[in-house]
């Protein structure tokens, strides 16, 4: 596997093409549906020393490119550790895992690095940016990790922050930038690589109901532009942005429900004055 | 570009943290300083040492009444009478090998010239003794052939004995008393300056040896005999044939029955440069023993770091760096650490042997080696010291990584 997978001999793009290829045969799957993301009874048992913590109970789910993915429910219910899962930061106890028809469980660690690399932008609930590091500095930290040259490097991620309309902020520090604005530099970075997922684990969590509303917006557009989006949230009001909604509990899917009218972020957007506007009148 | 990459990010995170990048590089700073400026000390010892053997003539042997072979019974230098003026005069005359030689003896005494005196020695010695021992006179003339046939009470001054009697005056011509007998001054040596122990060789009147055994000794018998060879070749040659000689002379049977020996300067400086190189040895571990108690920083600090920085390697790996990346980012920084400490090291290491150069009159020689040495200490240093905590980061979970508080 190592030497199929070594970025210094090959293009990442090409070691990723490989990688499902050699899949596609060894599984002999290649009449599979076209899901993005396959799951099948996924299982997640914490031990910590004689107790087991049972996270997730048997998930089993499939997403199709261009889906847009609310996952709700209880405290606990396991959503982050299944989000985590999903992003190739942890691995399942049990079940498997095809991600674009690679079974994630048989990689490596520095396949699984690639494959974030290439394939998926997470975006956390802290944000979890470098601090003492400027913003543009933050999106470009995963253009470090495969051959991009310094000047590429630098128009992506200015391109990437003004997506995120950040463009005039890209030499601030985190600890310079609002909570709101550090949120869009951590979405600026999981965009940067041109993913073809992006997840975010309560993403609008530590945010104002309108600064939530605009994360949202971000999402919706890159939505519409065929990024498929999976997001955990506490808040039904973000959910109704999301195409599909997913609830969680005791680490099962209890329910499963398309939304067939989401919100407009943008129109919602403009009902809502801004607390600036409040301020002045 | 990749490894550029993550040499910048090795580097920016030095940045961020300089005072402390800054005092774990001190470490290594003064180790590196050390062992350069001790083995600038200890080279520069050996090298005045070998510098003034050779000044010696390589080709001197010295012959010296009494055998080395008397085990438990030692002789006082000096009490021994094998040594004849007949045997040095022989020598040159039998040994094709030896090119010149002349008695050696010696007395010490007050010396006063009008109002002022100086205690020194005086040796007594024949009229190849300068070219013996590859030494100059600066002016005047030394003392003839004549002279020493008829023990004539003349001499030449050694430039500091020169310089205490007579401070503002031409001592060629005068007349000196040396424990109440005149000489008179036909000349003065050049200067000579100290000789491997240290002592002033200048400190010293010539002066025929007959004159200085008859006149002035109160044992009037030859302390050695000086020759030298014809070439630094021929040192071996010259001293077989002049132990034959001495053999058949003094009439000896038996190998160890030698009442006389002949020693060479080579067997000095070999002694003395040994000793030497002991001595760089000693000084050069005890300052690279402070370098590793730098690249024990360096280890220290570097875990430190993992630790501090684990959500820093999760949010890394969340975005795609491998473990080798990591590794390679903190074995960078602990390189980096080192090779900067190393090279500030030298400089100081250079400018701290100079100073004790100037300072306490010390010679300090620095080495191309010695700067290489510490140069490739300090990246092995780095190397050694760095890998394991570079590995740790690089083995963590990305998971576990990110959760770390
Ligand atoms: N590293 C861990 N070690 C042990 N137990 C864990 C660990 N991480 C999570 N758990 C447990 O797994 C269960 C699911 O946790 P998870 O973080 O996935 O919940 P969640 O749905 O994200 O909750 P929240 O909405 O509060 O973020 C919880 O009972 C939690 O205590
Ligand atoms: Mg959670």
């Amino acid at each position: 596997m190592n030497s199929i997978l070594s970025p210094e001999s090959c293009g990442i793009n090409s070691d990723l093409e490989k990688l499902s290829g050699v899949e596609k045969n060894s599984s002999g799957q290649n009449n599979a549906n076209d899901s993005l993301i396959k799951i099948d009874h996924l299982v997640k048992t914490y031990k910590m020393g004689d107790v087991e913590v049972h996270a997730l109970r048997g998930v089993s789910f499939n997403v199709s490119r261009g889906e847009f993915v609310a996952i709700m429910g209880a405290s606990g219910s396991g959503k982050s550790t299944f989000m985590n899962i999903l992003g190739c930061l942890d691995k399942p106890t049990k079940g498997t895992y095809l991600l674009d028809n690679i079974n994630v469980g048989n990689l490596s660690r520095d396949e699984l690095a690639l494959i974030r690399n290439k394939k998926l932008g997470f975006v956390f609930q802290g944000f979890n940016l470098l601090s003492r590091t400027t913003a543009l500095e933050n999106v470009e930290l995963p253009l470090f990790y495969n051959s991009t040259s310094t000047k590429l490097r630098k128009e992506k991620s200015i391109e990437a922050l003004k997506k995120v309309g950040l463009a005039e902020r890209i030499y601030h520090y985190p600890n310079q930038l609002s909570g709101g604005q550090q949120q869009r530099v951590a979405i600026a970075r999981a965009l940067v690589n041109d993913p073809s997922i992006v997840l975010a684990d309560e993403p609008t969590g530590n945010l104002d109901s309108r600064t939530s509303i605009e994360v949202m917006e971000i999402f919706q557009k890159l939505n519409e532009q065929g990024i498929t989006i999976i997001l955990v949230t506490h808040e039904p009001d973000i959910a109704l942005f999301t195409k599909r909604h997913i609830v969680f509990r005791d680490g099962k899917i209890k329910s499963d429900k398309s939304n067939s009218e989401p919100k407009n972020a943008t129109e919602e957007l403009k009902t809502i004055p801004s607390v600036d506007d409040e301020v002045e009148e | 570009m990749k490894e550029l990459n993550i040499f910048v990010a090795a580097f920016r995170a030095l940045q961020r943290n300089k005072l402390r990048s800054f005092l774990t590089m001190l470490g290594i700073i003064i180790g590196v300083g050390a062992v350069i400026t001790m083995l600038a000390i200890g080279q520069g010892a050996e090298y005045s040492v070998k510098e003034q053997i050779a000044s010696l003539g390589t080709n001197v042997l010295i012959i010296s009444p009494g055998s080395q072979q008397q085990g438990a019974i030692r002789v006082g230098a000096g009490s021994m009478t094998t040594l004849t003026q007949d045997d040095a005069q022989a020598i040159p005359i039998e040994c094709p090998a030896v090119a010149y030689v002349s008695p050696d003896t010696r007395a010490n005494g007050q010396v006063i010239a009008e109002n002022l005196n100086w205690a020194t020695g005086i040796e007594g010695v024949g009229v190849d003794y300068l070219q013996i021992r590859e030494w100059e006179i600066e002016y005047g003339d030394l003392f003839t052939d004549q002279d020493v046939k008829a023990s004539a009470k003349v001499c030449v001054l050694g430039t500091t004995v020169a310089d205490n009697l007579f401070p503002d005056s031409n001592p060629v011509g005068q007349t000196i008393r040396i424990t109440n007998v005149p000489f008179k001054v036909t000349g003065v040596l050049a200067k000579k300056g100290q000789n491997a122990m240290g002592q002033d060789q200048d400190d010293i009147i010539l002066a025929p040896f007959t004159t200085v055994l008859y006149r002035l000794s109160r044992f009037p018998y030859l302390r050695a005999i000086i020759v030298s060879a014809t070439s630094p070749n021929n040192i071996e040659l010259a001293q077989k044939q002049i132990t034959e000689l001495l053999r058949m002379r003094h009439k000896i049977a038996g190998v160890n029955n030698d009442d006389f020996t002949i020693r060479n300067q080579s067997d000095l400086a070999t002694a003395a440069t040994a000793t030497s190189q002991i001595l760089t040895i000693l000084l050069a571990s005890i300052a690279s023993v402070s370098l590793l108690v730098g690249g024990i920083g360096i280890m220290n600090i570097m875990l430190v770091s993992v630790t501090e920085r684990t959500r820093e390697i999760g949010i890394r790996m969340s975005v795609g760096a491998r473990g080798r990346d990591i590794l390679t980012q903190f074995l960078i920084e602990a390189l980096v650490l080192s090779l900067l400490g190393g090279i500030i090291g030298i400089l100081f290491g250079v400018g701290g042997s100079k100073i004790i150069s100037s300072f306490a009159g010390w010679p300090t020689f620095i080495t191309a080696f010695s700067i290489v040495l510490s140069f490739g200490f300090s990246i092995v240093i780095g190397i050694f010291f760095g890998f394991y905590p570079a590995r740790k980061a690089a083995m963590l979970n990305p998971i576990d990584a990110l959760r770390y508080e």
